[in-house]
Order: C-alpha cells, then structure tokens, then sequence
C-alpha cells in the first residue's frame, strides 16, 4: 500500500472536515443545555425528551415511516422486475431506450419530477396525501433498485436458472427458489436504500402531499423557517443516524455478497 | 462380429433413444445446425466432437430444452420433444460451470430436482445417500458449494445432475476446468459410473483424446454439420476426411493423384520422378482423382537401410527431432519439401539413438497402413 504522504493527509483532513462540520456542530448542538442554538450551555437530553411530547413531530414520524416502507416494498418488488426484464430479455427492439428511461429519473431535477407529479395528481384529481406522496416516492426509488439489482444480475451465471429448470422446475419456482435467494442481498441493499431515500426527501414530498401528510423533512423544513431551535438539532440528528445508518447496512450487506462470490 | 460386443448401431433392430431427424438451427444469418441426423442408443457413451463454435453445444441444449429447432425433429424414447417443456423432460444436464446452488449445502444441491418431484422424504434421504457415496462425497454432505475443491464440486453436479435417474445424461465439458491428471481419472470414474447405474451419456467436448477414451462412439462435428459417426478405433484408423484425420490425433498427409490398379489396390502419385505409393484399398473415386494419404506417425517407421520389399517407401532428410521422452518424432523432409512426422518410441535410452539431423533415411510402412481421403 502507498504510503500517506502530509499533503495527502491535508488534503483528507480539509476534504473531510468541510463535508462533516456541519452536521457534527448539528449533532453536537442537539445536546445544548440552552435555548440558544449557538451558545453552549453544557449537555442535556432535555430536547429529545421534548420531541418525544411533541405531537406534530410523532405524526410527521409516523408517516414518514410508513411511507419509507411502503414505498421501499413496492418499488424493489418494480425494480426487481425492470431489472430481470432488462438483463435476461437480451436485445429487443428499443431496449436501449427503455434501459435509458429507466435510468433517466436518477439525473432528473427533483423539482421537475415533483412538478409532473403534482400535475398528474390535480389532473386526475387525486386526493394528496399519504398515497400521492408513497407513489411519487415508489417512482424514483424504483430506478435505484433497478440500478443496483441489474449490475448484480449481470454477474449471475443464468446456467444457475438453467439448472433449475433441468431439474424440474418452472421459470417462476426457478426464479424464486434459485435466483432470489442469491441476489438476496442485492435486493435488500437497494430495499434499504429505498427507505432511506424516502426518509430524506423533502422536494418530492413537499409538492406531492396533502393536508394531514407532512413527512419529517418537510416539518424540519417547516419549522427552521420561524427560526432555528435546538429540538429541530434533536430532530435532525435523529434523522442523519437513521439515513447514515441505513446506508451503512446496505453497503455491509452488498460487500459481503462480493467477498462471498469471491470464493 | 461377435455377439457379446455392445454395437447396437450394427444392430438394424435396436430401438435408438434419441433420434435426430433434419435438425436445423438458424441464430439470425447463422446456421448453428445444417440438417442433422443422429440416433443415439441406449447405454452408449456418446461424444460430440468438435472445436468451439461447432454446433455441438446447441445440439445439447436443445435435448435439454433450452433452444427450440428451425426445422427438424428431435425424439427421446420416441417422444417427439418440441410438445414436452424442460422441466419435464427425461434429461439431465451437467453444466459446464457445474452450475451448484451456492445457497444450499451439496446434500440440498443433489435433492433439488428430487424435492421438486415431491417424492417422499425418505425415498429422497435415501437417494441422496446413494449418490453421495456413489461420487465418494459422504463426508460433505453439509458443506456449501464454496467450501469444495473443484474436482469435488465436480462431482457434486454429477450426482445431482444423477439424482433423477434420467435415461439420458448430458455432460457439457464436464472436465474442462480439471487440471490434466484428475481429468484423466475422472474420466474412468465417469465411464465406471455410466457402466454401474446402466444410463445413457452423451457428453460434448472439445478435447479428442477425451472423447477417445470414454466414449463408445464419437461424432465429430464442424461447422453446424456432423462430419462422421464412429467408434473411436473408426474414427482414428479410418477417418473419412481429412478434416476429421486431422482433427484426431497427429497426422500425415500426401497429396497425390489415385491410380486404380485392380479391384483391391491402389496408386497415389505423389511427386515427380518418384515411384507411386501402393495402397491396399479399392479407389472409391474416378481414377487420376485428387486424393490425399493420411498416415499416422506411429505407423511410420525410420530407418538407414533400404526397407524390404512389400513395405511403402519414400527417402528424405531429418529436418527436426522431437523429443518427449517416452517418444522421439523425426521430421523428414522429402525430395517434394513435405515433411512426414515418424514416431519411435523410445525402448532404448537417448544416448544410444541411432539417427541425428541432416541423416538421409528411409522411411517405411504397411500399404494397410494409411487412409486415402477423397475430401
């Protein structure tokens, strides 16, 4: 291995630092003993018991939640699907359109997407709420897990499926006693990382919900306009652990399928 | 022929299990397959020979079910297959990649196709006891896949391919990623096997002294077409062109003009200002017919003096000696600048061989000995 040199390490410090200062000063703050968002008035817990009490940030949470996992769910189960069409479909007229417009959406301006939707829900004169937000969310989510089911399925050896079909199984038994269980972890990966897309989206929702279905980012969003308070610090923390968190399981869980393959 | 050997293609009765009738196989512009016919009969050892890109994949896969013919028909057991999906078809496969189930340990691999039949539990317990002693695996039957050496996996995809008991077994390069020495034993462990459970093999294989060596008769195939049908000892000694002559093993050719001499024998004009070869064969041609002789280094001898009378004889120059230690190859060039390749083996030590480089010699061998080849 190369040897660090200082201005390498400089350089990682600098690269570091202006990526991670701002959410740990968030972090730090959101154990502030004083109403002052600045000023430190020693640690205290007091802001996080406050978000517990706190009546509209529970209801934010709870939709939030249910939205992450509900748009998680059906988005891997679509993506999935798009990604075996695309990998194991072999070359059919206007395939490399369609990969195109699967992948579109990843590069696509938020505000455009949550425009078009937001369009689409007034036109057919949906009722926003929770479903308009858990749909819109299941429509980007799903170009991610087709990302990342698909390059696991170009290196899955389809004489595996074949196998099972010698041995007496049909292309559905082959699919979901051979295939799944083997690009599991692909799957659960890009499922995670579907719930932790959904949980920090704030420009998508925010166009697509109604009354009664305000997600955490947008109450964050919300509530810093009438000034910034430490319970926001708590509430924000709570969500960098659990993105950060979700991020890190997917990337484990991906990095020990490759080392298993490896074998 | 003596009744006791197995040869039921001699046999006008035999009933094949597979039987191939004008199979083609189009992939866009390209013929995969040009109007095959084959039958296959029960208990054979059946090779298919050929370089890669031969057709002989697709013929398999299509017994298996994973490619559909252009035209043509293909009978197992005298079933027309195009009506019965893969998975219910009387065939296992033997993948190249061995194809395990890197999810399930190698007992769960070899029950696979025997779950999916839903067979009762202790008949499948028992079966997969079976074949994993058959394949001498007993101690890893709670391994994963991953956790087996190659040649091991191996045999874990023979016994699960096994399991079923198919009629037909089809091993696709089963040995191609085996170094050479576990390739040749598994090759008697897989020719002990299909004696033992009585099936039928048809194995696809790149690699001619495999093919020799297992099966009872080979078709070598080139370019979508099967070039011949025989048993190896056919194959080598009488190759009906000279494509398949080449293909198998090393050997020499002369090109000449064939002479008919009478109703058994006949002439090869090979070269200006030398006396013709003498071939104890009938010209199947017209005569004057362009013809080349294929000889086989082994039946080649070298020698300093004048070979006796009866023997084929042509004089040259050793250009080159090849030494492989069990064997001395001498490249003689003749007065036409062919170089004939003579094989000795080496009874004696180096140091007592009798013939060095630039030596005139004689080279010799029995009229019986070579194939005049038309094509």
């Amino acid at each position: 291995m190369q040897k660090l040199s200082p201005f390498n390490i400089t350089a990682l410090t600098l690269g570091f630092a202006f990526l991670y200062i701002p959410i740990l000063l968030l972090v730090i703050f959101s154990f502030n003993e004083s109403k002052l968002v600045t000023v430190w008035g020693g640690f205290s817990t007091k802001w996080y018991a406050s978000l517990m009490q706190d009546k509209a940030f529970l209801n934010a949470a709870w939709t939030t939640f249910r939205i992450a996992l509900v748009s998680a769910t059906i988005a891997t189960v679509l993506g999935t699907m798009a990604a075996m069409a695309l990998v194991r479909l072999g070359k059919f007229r206007g395939r490399t359109l369609f990969s195109g417009m699967i992948y579109a959406p990843l590069v696509m301006p938020e505000v455009i997407t949550g425009l078009s939707l937001l369009l689409l829900f007034v036109a057919m004169n949906v009722t926003r709420g929770f479903w308009t937000i858990t749909l819109a969310h299941i429509t980007f989510s799903m170009c991610y897990v087709s990302v990342v089911v698909s390059s696991r399925l170009h290196s899955f050896d389809v004489s595996l499926e074949e196998a099972a079909i010698d041995l007496g199984c049909n292309t559905i038994q082959a699919f979901f006693k051979v295939t799944l269980p083997i690009i599991l972890p692909a799957v659960i990966s890009a499922w995670l990382l579907s719930v932790t897309l959904s949980l920090d989206d704030l420009v998508i929702a925010s166009f697509t919900s109604g009354p009664g279905a305000t997600t955490l980012p947008m109450e964050i969003y919300s509530s810093v306009r009438l000034g910034v308070s430490p319970q926001i610090n708590a509430l924000s923390s709570l969500l960098v652990g659990l993105v950060g968190g979700g991020v890190i399981l997917a990337s484990i869980i991906s990095r020990r399928q490759i080392s298993k393959e490896q074998h | 022929m003596s009744h006791n050997v197995f040869a039921p293609w001699d046999d006008p009765n035999a009933v094949p299990l597979v039987e191939i009738r004008g199979l083609l196989k189009r992939f866009g512009d390209f013929v995969a397959l040009d109007h095959i016919d084959l039958n296959v009969y029960p208990r054979e050892f059946f090779a298919l020979l050929g370089p890669s890109g031969c057709g002989k994949t697709t013929i398999m896969r299509m017994l298996a079910g994973f490619e559909t013919p252009t035209a043509g028909t293909v009978k197992l057991e005298g079933q027309d297959l195009a009506e019965i999906p893969p998975y219910s078809r009387n065939v296992n496969m033997m993948f190249q990649s061995y194809a395990l189930f890197p999810h399930i340990s190698v007992a769960d691999n070899i029950a696979f196709g025997l779950k999916q039949d839903k067979r009762p539990k202790d008949e499948i317990a028992a079966r997969v006891e079976e074949m994993l002693s058959l394949v001498q695996l007993g101690k890893f039957a709670h391994r994963k896949p991953h956790q087996l050496s190659g040649g091991q996996r191996q045999r874990v995809a023979l016994a699960r391919a096994l399991a079923k008991k198919p009629p037909l077994l089809l091993l696709d390069e089963p040995l191609g990623a085996l170094d050479k020495k576990l390739r040749q034993e598994t090759q008697f462990e897989l020719m002990d096997i299909q004696e033992k459970l009585g099936l039928t093999f048809m194995i696809v294989t790149h690699d001619q002294e495999e093919a020799m060596t297992v099966a009872s008769r080979i078709a070598v195939m080139n370019e979508g077409k099967i070039v011949q049908v025989a048993t190896p000892n056919t194959i080598y000694e009488h190759p009906n062109s000279v494509y398949v002559a080449g293909f198998l093993g090393e050997v020499n050719l002369i090109a000449g003009k064939a002479h008919r001499l009478d109703d058994h024998h006949t002439e090869l004009h090979w070269a200006e200002g030398e006396p013709p070869l003498r071939i104890d064969h009938p010209l199947e041609g017209t005569d004057g017919v362009d013809a080349t002789l294929a000889l086989r280094p082994e039946k080649v001898s070298i020698s300093h003096e004048e070979p006796q009378a009866g023997l084929c004889r042509v004089q040259g120059t050793i250009n080159d000696i090849a030494y492989t230690g069990n064997l001395s190859i001498y490249f003689v060039k003749l007065s036409n600048g062919v170089i004939i390749k003579a094989q000795e083996a080496n009874s004696r030590r180096l140091e007592h061989r009798n013939y060095t480089w630039e030596d005139t010699v004689w080279l010799s061998w029995r009229p019986t000995a070579g194939s005049l080849l038309l094509q």
